[in-house]
């Protein structure tokens, strides 16, 4: 029973790190190229979990300030908060755990992987477009066949 | 050096932090919409050369007036984004921002050669955006933001080495494979970054630094250390690591290659000396175990394997790749020694290296660029082909060597004292055997160049050529640096000392 | 009779619907979820689906190529705009609080938010755009049926 309740509590870390060896497991077993680059958006998407497991904090509300109902004009004071929770997002817990009014969940982790999946799109992306490359130069995407035309062209040219 | 900085009006100067990696980051896109390439190498001349100014100008500021802490945004750190100097980036700073000029002179004759004409504008596009990332990964104070330069530059370097595919198809597959290794150890690092941000609750570094001491026996802490160290390792090239090295330098353009050679993976190797001595603290008991059962035993063994396979290299830029990785192993035996006299031997390797091989880079494209050659069999007789280029190549290769009168002299020794006041006699063996090594492989460039015999043209005279101008003055820049420095050493030797202390002391400040 | 005519009418229906949601999310995105990124994605995936119903070329009538390319540097361009004009106003970089007098409000803060994600509105589309155009762009050498 110990070891069921300590699974459940750690449920999302389990997740995280069955899709993480799963993602490298195949960038590393898989010859084919596209199918690296699977794995390895993959292993990108486990960490982006990790963070926002990072970021829940129980019985923490979504970090907006919930007076903030209308339009630009009406609610100056409001936003003037947010931008502070904004900056201080580091301290956004605690800050709330003083304030002990409303308690938020922290927002930066989900800022941050916001800019992780940023990278990772423009990773995923270039290496799409060399996949493209490679497969107009070399005609395959199987990391064997590549290998082995390079080779033979290789040892043509020494022998020349 | 303080004449160029007090040129700065006060206005600038006090937000050059800002301004170094900002400048580069927004003229990649004035870069990227240029007409032509020598509009674009125009803009990226002008953008390296604003970057140098500030570069030194910050260096100044931080060597008269101590720690520059500069808050993005008016968001005051912690909690905000701060760009931070001390002496240990400053080094950096001044490294990239030099060897970024230097390269981008050296660029015109050698990108207008080996990339398309429509292309030129977005190629420099991409250096600019890379250069801006290795700076940013220099001077940033923020652990994730680190990352997020750290791929800034990494994406735009998969891009530049997979431009070489034009003279080379493996180009490509070299680019792909640098891509998976390259974000498998940015990934790494940033689930090392989170287990720190879950332990401490901060971001910042220097406030990192004052929190973790409390927790050594966090096990959260020592995984968030383990992953740092191999994710960094990773995009230094530390030996088991490297394998993405030797064809990215090989296949890419020889501009990207002496660019990437001089600055990329000396970026890499800053941070995990910001976060062995800065963030984390040396004397905790699983950084102490780091240092000698992984830095300085896996650092031996690089300089001795990697070399070995140097010598067994066809292709030049292959030969010196695998030396590049050899020469990390030097680094991360002086890391691995951890007293401030093995950091600051590690630095001053660094620096060294950076001059060394940014000349020999620009050799070999000097040599690529009039005879189209790559094999070592087909230096023969260059020195009479290309006399310029040739000398300039010697006194590099023989600074890689470590021969006295050039620096590579100066760094060994540094390095042999650091390891021998550690009482380290085998590091010492290791160094000598590695050197021997590094003879051997030096040696069999240069008795192609200056024994063997010369190319003939048609007529069955030799064929002698002269490098473009642009090419020849930062590579006898860096060649002379490669002399002057041996008889001049205390200015890189007091750099990398401050440096050095502030790595080691950097807490406590 | 056109066998794609339903895609074309309810395309032509969804797309200005899905471009007008784009911009709702982005002049959300000063003071609730939402914003410049997200709003590019949104936008371009408007002119994405214009060009899977119509064709690459119609949507490169619409969209050409050259306007990608300067739009994701103007974008860029406007967002360290954005930051140059603090730094000139006398504030460090991206201190937006100088762009308005009327501090108690933080007019300079929205003002500044809503400039830069609008920089990043324009680049993100574009190089979702540029993303599809290059990938898109190219002749399958594969025979449609043998994918």
């Amino acid at each position: 029973m110990v070891m069921v309740e300590l699974l459940a509590e750690r449920f999302n870390f389990i997740i995280v790190i069955i899709l993480m060896m799963t993602g490298l497991y195949a960038v590393v077993a898989t010859g084919n190229l596209v199918k690296r680059l699977v794995g390895l958006s993959l292993f990108q998407t486990s960490v982006f979990l990790l963070y926002i497991t990072i970021g829940k904090v129980f019985g923490g509300q979504p970090p907006i300030l919930p007076e903030y109902g209308g339009g630009h004009g009406e609610s100056d004071y409001g936003a003037a908060s947010t931008d502070h929770a904004a900056g201080a997002a580091e301290y956004a817990a605690d800050t709330a755990h003083q304030s002990a009014e409303v308690l938020y969940s922290n927002p930066l982790p989900h800022v941050l992987i916001l800019t992780a999946i940023v990278v990772g799109v423009a990773t995923l992306s270039v290496g799409l477009a060399l996949v493209v490359r490679i497969r107009e130069t070399y005609g395959t995407i199987e990391d064997e066949a590549i290998n082995k035309a390079d080779y033979a062209v290789d040892s043509a040219g020494r022998g020349a | 050096m303080e004449f160029l900085s007090s040129l700065l009006p006060a206005h600038v100067a006090e937000h050059a932090p800002a301004l170094v990696v900002v400048a580069p980051l927004l003229m990649a896109a004035v870069a990227a919409i240029m007409p032509n390439g020598r509009l674009g190498w125009g803009v990226a001349l002008l953008t390296t050369a604003v970057s140098a100014v500030l570069a030194v100008a910050i260096v100044v500021e931080v060597q008269t007036g101590g720690v520059i802490s500069y808050a993005m945004g008016g968001w005051q750190p912690p909690a905000g984004i701060e760009f931070r100097i001390d002496n240990l980036n400053a080094v950096l700073l001044l490294l990239i921002a030099a060897l970024g000029l230097l390269s981008t002179i050296y660029a015109l004759p050698s990108v207008a050669d080996e990339i398309a004409e429509n292309r030129q504008a977005l190629f420099y596009s991409a250096f600019l955006v890379c250069f801006a990332g290795l700076l940013g990964v220099a001077i940033t104070g923020d652990a994730f933001n680190m990352f997020v330069f750290l791929e800034i530059s990494s994406i735009s370097t998969y891009v530049l080495v997979g431009m070489g595919a034009g003279n080379d198809r493996r180009a490509l597959t070299a680019a792909y494979n640098y891509l998976i290794l390259g974000t498998i150890g940015a990934t790494f690092f940033v689930i090392g970054v989170g287990f720190l941000y879950m332990a401490t609750g901060t971001l910042n570094m220097a406030d990192m630094a004052e929190r973790l001491p409390d927790m050594s026996d966090n096990r959260v802490v020592q995984a968030a250390f383990a992953f740092i160290i191999v994710g960094l390792g990773l995009k230094a090239a530390m030996f088991p690591l490297h394998l993405w090295l030797p064809n990215a330098y090989a296949y890419a353009p020889n501009f990207v290659t002496s660019f990437l050679a001089t600055t990329a993976t000396k970026v890499a190797f800053y941070t995990l000396v910001r976060f062995l001595f800065d963030v984390f603290w040396p004397d905790a008991p699983f950084v102490q175990v780091s240092f000698l059962w992984v830095f300085a035993v896996l650092g031996i063994i690089g300089m001795i394997v990697a070399s070995v396979q140097a010598v067994f290299q066809d292709d030049a830029r292959r030969l010196l790749a695998f030396s590049s990785v050899a020469q990390v192993g030097y680094m991360m035996l002086g890391l691995g020694i951890g007293t401030a006299a093995g950091v600051s031997a590690g630095m001053l390797h660094l620096v060294n290296h950076a001059l060394m091989k940014g000349a020999l880079f620009m050799a070999l494209g000097a040599f690529a660029i009039r005879f189209g050659v790559r094999r070592i069999s087909d230096l023969n007789g260059f020195a009479r082909s290309m006399p310029f280029t040739s000398v300039a190549f010697t006194i590099a290769g023989l600074s890689l060597v470590g021969v006295p009168m050039t620096i590579g002299f100066w760094s060994k020794w540094y390095l042999g004292v650091a390891a021998f006041e550690n009482g380290w006699w085998w590091a010492v063996a290791a160094l000598i055997l590695s050197s021997l090594i590094a003879l051997a492989y030096v040696a069999r460039m240069l008795a192609a160049i200056w024994v063997a015999e010369p190319h003939h043209d048609r007529s069955g005279g030799i064929a002698s050529a002269r490098a473009p101008w642009l090419m020849l003055v930062p590579m006898w820049i860096l060649a002379f640096a490669n002399i002057w420095f041996f008889f001049q050493p205390d200015f890189l030797v007091s750099l990398t000392n401050a440096a050095a202390e502030a790595a080691l002391n950097g807490a406590s400040q | 009779m056109n066998p794609h005519l339903v895609l074309r009418v309810v395309a032509k229906l969804l797309i200005p619907l899905i471009v007008v949601f784009g911009l709702y999310v982005h002049f959300h995105g000063d003071y609730s979820p939402g914003g410049g990124f997200q709003a590019g994605v949104i936008v371009a995936s408007a002119v994405i689906l214009y060009s899977l119903i119509f064709g690459l070329d119609s949507a490169k009538r619409a969209v050409p190529t050259w306007f990608v390319k300067f739009l994701a540097a103007f974008g860029v361009l406007l967002y360290g705009g954005t930051g140059v004009a603090t730094w000139l106003l006398g504030a460090n970089y991206l201190d937006y609080d100088v762009l308005h007098p009327d501090l108690s409000h933080h007019t300079g803060q929205h003002i500044g938010i809503i400039l830069v994600e609008l920089g990043v509105l324009s680049t993100v589309f574009a190089v979702m755009m540029a993303i599809f155009y290059a990938f898109a762009g190219r002749a399958p050498d594969i025979p449609e049926g043998e994918w």
